[in-house]
């Protein structure tokens, strides 16, 4: 039963001793004086939903995706200091060391290094834009992109491992992975180029974005456009089918989640009818919480707060290629690819969509709560 | 740095709400940092829409009744120590804790985690659960799933069964006693720490 499922991973975080809503009120109700083995009501029933109401009240699943991954040991950043005691003095003068020397030595070299890659993506794009078509500006279009990327790869210390080479998302694919932060972009394309899909923005990001597109094709969209599901499949589709271009780069989470799960996938980019090459994307928090949480820090800061890390350390798997297969719709093969990426990561995977970050909850689960109880009282219909 | 001791000193009270409620200082921060998260707008207390924003929560059959056992009175706010005193009857049982004569019961007792469940029925806390208000129950649990006539034989025979002194209500000397084989301990406590 698939809610069973949910109702297991809703309380990982405060029960240890957990059970699927049958075990729980089949114990209850064990323990009750007459045998009503199969069916009916008893008072204790509520005690089952009751108890799983205040477990989510104190902890629940959704929520917790939303802030930095906790540590089991400090990494002597401030930042993820929550629930460390003051240790000794001997600790106190190893961070501040520390603090000298992420603020005063690896900062100032980092921006540098980021300034210097960004500089030379926008100069060397519009350059190669200015190039006639032809394999010489693809190839060096690729070359002027991966550089920038590693360069800025370099600016935040990371070290990348890449897993499984093999399944390297091939042309006219569509690369899917889960979403941690912006820096996912840096560090899946330090490994080969792909075009980027997203909204065109205004600032130096927007500058960012329109000169990229002027060596090899990407897929912006004005933020008008992006309401229309059909225009943007049919770009997708359209980008797809053209051999020559890269593989597009999704994140079907539509939103950052903080690396310990994958929550629910958008089925958009699964509809298409493209092979989809998917991508497990793990941090190790210990060198740094990639995670960017856009409800507390904006850009800058999160950059700042990358910087100012010791390094961003992290595995990249690239899983098997995967297709819709006959009789399967978007939704169930956007969850497998899911459940795949999930498993190779090592995160959760959860059911929830990432965009409850901002909105309510559907009536329909209630219902899937009481039809689930109601079969234990009155039987299957 | 940031310490327990430190969130623990802007906690106000701390000292008599451990005292009170029995939780530990680490149970203490983590329960006033979980506070703050659901006060998205800081205001310093709670109201019911914090708490129906908890997604897990707002899908649970009986999510009114318990938020309304946090907000008792009909207040519209929450305070912490308010929070830390509900949440303190899910505590587990302190099996080694003496028993004083003289001291009164833990708020995590066996009773007051009955008397907490109790009261998720008798809404009108006149101390018996009615017909109705098991009526009521039954319907938040069930909604659609189940006909009218069925969830009204299901509260007759609750009823039937429980009610020992056939005043057609349950009182909670009745609730306690068809309970008594339960393990309430181990369903009604939960663990606050990961």
């Amino acid at each position: 039963l698939h809610f069973n499922h949910l109702i297991m991973q809703t309380t990982t975080a405060t029960q240890l001793d957990d059970g699927s809503m049958e075990e729980e009120i089949g114990e209850l109700r064990r323990s009750h004086p007459k045998s009503l083995a199969g069916g009916d009501f008893t008072l204790c029933d509520a005690f089952y939903f009751c108890k799983k109401g205040i477990e989510s009240i104190v902890e629940d699943q959704v929520t917790q995706r939303f802030t930095s991954e906790e540590l089991a040991s400090w990494n002597l950043l401030t930042r993820t200091n929550n629930n460390f005691h003051y240790i000794s003095v001997r600790v106190t003068i190893i961070w501040g060391l520390g603090v000298f020397i992420r603020y005063c030595i690896l900062l100032p070299l980092r921006v540098t290094l980021a300034v210097l890659g960004l500089s030379w993506l926008v100069i060397g794009t519009t350059l190669v834009g200015l190039l006639p078509h032809s394999n010489v500006k693809t190839w060096i279009s690729d070359l002027i992109h991966v550089t920038c990327y590693r360069i800025c790869a370099r600016a935040l210390s990371a070290r990348i491992r890449y897993h499984n080479k093999e399944n390297h998302p091939k042309k006219g694919g569509i690369c899917v992975a889960n979403h941690t932060s912006p820096i996912d972009i840096v560090i899946l394309a330090n490994d080969g180029c792909y075009a980027m899909v997203g909204q065109i923005h205004g600032g130096l990001m927007g500058v960012i974005q329109r000169s990229m597109v002027r060596s090899c094709p990407h897929v912006w969209f004005e933020r008008s456009e992006m309401k229309d599901r059909h225009a943007v499949a049919k770009r997708l589709k359209d980008h797809v089918a053209d051999k020559t271009k890269q593989p597009i780069l999704i994140f079907p989470e539509g939103t950052c989640i903080n690396n310990t799960s994958v929550m629910m996938f958008k089925k958009g980019s699964f509809d298409i009818g493209a092979t989809i090459y998917p991508v497990a994307i793990k941090y190790d928090p210990q060198f740094g919480d990639a995670f960017w949480n856009s409800g507390k820090y904006n850009m800058v800061s999160y950059l700042l707060r990358m910087m100012t890390s010791w390094a961003i350390v992290c595995n990249v798997w690239y899983l098997p290629p995967m297709s819709l297969q006959d009789g399967e719709d978007a939704v169930h093969f956007a969850n497998r690819v899911k459940s795949a990426i999930a498993r190779q990561g090592g995160l959760v995977d959860l059911f929830w969509d990432g965009g409850l970050k901002r909105e309510k909850v559907k009536e329909s689960y209630k219902e899937e709560q009481q039809k689930m109880y109601s079969s234990m009282i009155v039987g299957q219909d | 740095m940031g310490s327990t001791s430190s969130t623990l000193a802007k906690i106000p009270n701390a000292e008599d709400l451990m005292q009170e409620t029995g939780f530990t200082p680490a149970h203490l921060v983590r329960l006033y940092d979980r506070f703050k998260v659901l006060d998205k707008d800081k205001k310093g207390f709670l109201t019911p829409q914090d708490f129906v924003a908890i997604k897990e929560l707002a899908m649970n059959p009986i999510c009114d009744r318990i938020i309304g056992a946090f907000f008792t009175s009909g207040g519209e706010t929450l305070d912490f120590p308010s929070f830390v005193r509900i949440l303190a009857h899910f505590r587990p049982i302190d099996k080694n804790r003496p028993k004083e004569p003289t001291s009164p019961d833990p708020i995590n007792s066996r009773s007051n985690k009955l008397k907490f469940a109790f009261q998720l029925y008798d809404q009108d806390k006149d101390g018996k659960i009615s017909r109705h208000e098991l009526l009521q129950v039954l319907r938040a649990m069930l909604e659609k799933q189940v006909t009218e006539e069925q969830l009204e034989s299901i509260a007759d025979r609750t009823i039937q069964e429980a009610d020992l002194d056939r005043d057609d209500a349950i009182s909670f000397e009745e609730f306690r006693k068809s309970l008594e084989k339960v393990n309430i301990d181990h369903k009604m406590s939960i663990r606050f720490l990961r």
